[in-house]
């Protein structure tokens, strides 16, 4: 029985061998035979799946819902941008920095730590007061908390630049740097699933009285993948804000909320296997989308959608999905080796000892 | 004194505004468990019912040309039709789903709607003026009040006491209250589970619609965004008030905009742009206290 147990722990830890074998792949096809524009779209991509594993992170191992996850990629992008601008550009746009900020010239990768550090901290801060909450009344709570970052990043005018965009962010994230994250990432949410944390906060998901009742303290779980959801969320922050160059409240509101909670629900919330395939899916989707309303030469005639009609397709596929597959693409299973191969092919090794 | 009651009006037309739009929110969650999130966007609906799809600077009126008598009812009927029309299209088909899905979808309904919205009227927002001898104002106990600010808490007072009537003495009312209270043994004793939730999608989408008219009125402006702003507010309400408890709803809505004219008239004026994030800090702070909302309805214990 050992030897089972043994097996379907070494199969749960194959899959983000498989994940990320997957995502190498795509870069290297881009890389061989795709053009700067596909590359581009690679490491968006890439940033895309940093922010949707570790929202998994949080929302798939607790079932809570969380509308706050751009808050703290608001609070990762924008730490990162104060370390690493120049501090003349600082002078300029942000003049309310402290000053030990204002000369502070970070290199890039110790900055996109600081930023996940800070946003694993008000996570901490903020999920002490949201988490007490139960399911649902924990989710608006968590919408709260996203209009409050945007209402002071939107104001603070000497700090944040309020509306006005931060300009001027070294743009460094290139495919690579944002496949390393990512992998980064999906071994870390992986390794918190299967951690005795993450299969006690899974047992709270799936029957909170009865989880309770075997001594479970769902809010200390709750609150620990928080701040490890946090933490990735605000790097993912950090890496929008360096492959884009530009910074603005608004871009870490309601748009990038709903297009991350679809990728999230489309892929299917349960899985981490789930989470990567509805970033995979849904930006293909959005890529043929924004190709189509360009516009497609077929032959002589010029075809295009309306502008717009993407985010409403989106919309739309999201919903069919919930009413045809509730539990998402992968419905909640994992891309695994099967532990049957490795306990045969573990017998076989014992055999041939013999 | 003047201070006080210009405070007073303010605060309770503010607090009406979003009694009613969490009024909408709080009926269908008591009857289907489901937080809309695409109630924001039926304002923002009905608002852009009024001018005619374009995407020019300019509003053109289109249903704003009809004198108050026909637009009122035609609105209030065009938010009902629109609720329903997607409890049909989408929660129809979500019933076993579990309260997240439906939550999800209504997100994803919500930003359907406000991106066909912004397809067909554009983003910029624009300049309305219905009904703009409301914004006169009147002097009452020494302060002077614009009309529409008694008009709105009278018609809060009207809608609530309507609504409590109906709820109290109609048998649709009956059994609406008898869903919210335990929706499977209502259904076994006899009470149509689809009727009861198409009347309070339309129940709700009217409520949408009224709080939409005043809007309107009140700012004199078509904005794709006005709806996502209420709606968290009367979602806040919602929760403040305890999840599935109308008269909860209704003082927390009240609470809430009290809370925030008092804010607006007391910060420090460095600190006004930042209100709204007092205002939710305050709410966190509130529900860490009472976890399950001031008012806790019955149905809100979780059987095990």
């Amino acid at each position: 029985m050992q030897s089972q147990h043994a097996s379907n722990r070494i199969a749960a830890y194959s899959t983000p061998v498989i994940l990320s074998g997957l995502l190498l792949g795509l870069v290297v096809l881009v890389a061989l035979f795709g053009d700067k524009a596909l590359a581009r779209t690679a490491a968006e991509t890439l940033v895309r799946v940093v922010l949707v594993v570790s929202l998994w992170i949080f929302v798939g191992n607790s079932g809570v819902i969380s509308f706050g996850h751009a808050g703290y990629m608001a609070i990762g992008a924008y730490c990162s941008a104060w370390l690493t601008l120049k501090p003349q550009s600082k002078a300029l746009f942000l003049p309310d920095l402290p000053d030990w900020l204002m000369q502070a010239q970070w290199p890039v990768f110790p900055a996109a730590i600081a930023g996940g550090v800070l946003a694993a901290f008000i996570a901490l801060v903020s999920g002490a007061a949201i988490l007490r909450l139960s399911g649902i009344a924990a989710s608006i709570a968590t919408f709260a908390f996203l209009a409050i970052v945007n209402t002071v990043y939107s104001n603070w005018e000497g700090v944040t630049g309020a509306t006005s965009s931060v300009v001027g962010l070294p743009r460094y994230v290139d495919q690579w740097v944002a496949l390393g994250w990512a992998v980064a990432a999906i071994l870390a949410a992986n390794l918190y699933a299967n951690s005795a944390s993450g299969l006690a906060l899974r047992a709270t998901r799936e029957d909170e009285v009865a989880a309770r009742a075997s001594g479970i303290d769902m809010y200390r779980h709750r609150l620990l993948s928080l701040v490890i959801s946090g933490f990735f969320t605000g790097v993912s922050g950090a890496l929008l804000g360096h492959s884009i160059g530009v910074l603005n409240p608004d871009s870490f509101y309601l748009g990038i909320t709903f297009i991350s909670l679809a990728m999230l629900v489309v892929g299917g919330i349960g899985s981490l296997s789930g989470a990567v395939m509805g970033v995979l899916l849904l930006s293909l989707l959005i890529e043929l989308l924004v190709r189509a309303e360009q516009g497609v030469a077929i032959g002589a005639t010029h075809f295009a959608i309306p502008s717009g009609s993407q985010e409403i397709l989106i919309g739309i596929a999201m919903i069919l999905v919930l009413i045809v597959r509730p539990n998402g693409l992968t419905a909640g299973k994992e891309f695994k080796l099967k532990p049957q191969w490795l306990r045969q092919s573990r017998m076989y090794g014992a055999k041939s000892t013999n | 004194m003047t201070n006080f009651a210009q405070l007073f009006f303010d605060a309770t037309s503010l607090g009406g505004l979003y009694a009613m739009a969490a009024l909408g929110i709080a009926l269908i969650f008591g009857v289907m468990n489901l937080v809309n999130f695409a109630h924001g966007e039926y304002i923002a609906f009905c608002v852009f019912a009024l001018i005619v799809p374009s995407t020019d600077a300019v509003a053109v009126m289109f249903l704003g040309h009809a004198p108050a008598l026909i637009l009122i009812p035609v609105i209030l009927a065009l938010g009902g039709l629109v609720a329903v029309a997607s409890e049909y299209a989408v929660f129809r088909h979500l019933r076993r789903a579990d309260p997240v899905a439906m939550m999800i979808a209504s997100f994803a309904l919500g930003f359907v709607i406000r991106n066909a919205l912004l397809a067909a009227y554009g983003g910029r927002p624009k300049a309305i003026s219905l009904w703009p001898g409301l914004n006169m104002p009147v002097n009452i106990a020494g302060a002077s009040v614009p009309l529409l600010q008694l008009i709105v808490i009278v018609t809060t007072l009207l809608v609530v006491t309507g609504l409590a009537l109906l709820l109290k003495r109609t048998r649709i009312g009956l059994e609406m209250r008898a869903a919210a209270e335990n929706f499977t043994m209502a259904r076994l004793l006899g009470v149509r589970a689809n009727r009861v939730i198409t009347g309070a999608f339309a129940l709700s989408g009217a409520l949408a619609a009224a709080v939409a008219l005043i809007m309107v009125t009140q700012t004199g402006v078509a904005d794709v965004k006005m709806g996502g702003q209420i709606m968290l507010v009367a979602f806040i309400a919602t929760v403040l008030g305890g999840l599935g408890s109308l008269p909860g709803a209704v003082a927390a809505g009240f609470l809430v905009g009290i809370v925030s004219v008092v804010l607006q008239a007391w910060l420090p004026l460095e600190a006004r742009p930042f209100r709204d994030a007092f205002l939710y800090t305050l709410v966190i702070v509130c529900l860490l206290l009472r976890p399950q909302g001031l008012f806790v309805p019955a149905s809100a214990k979780p059987r095990v």
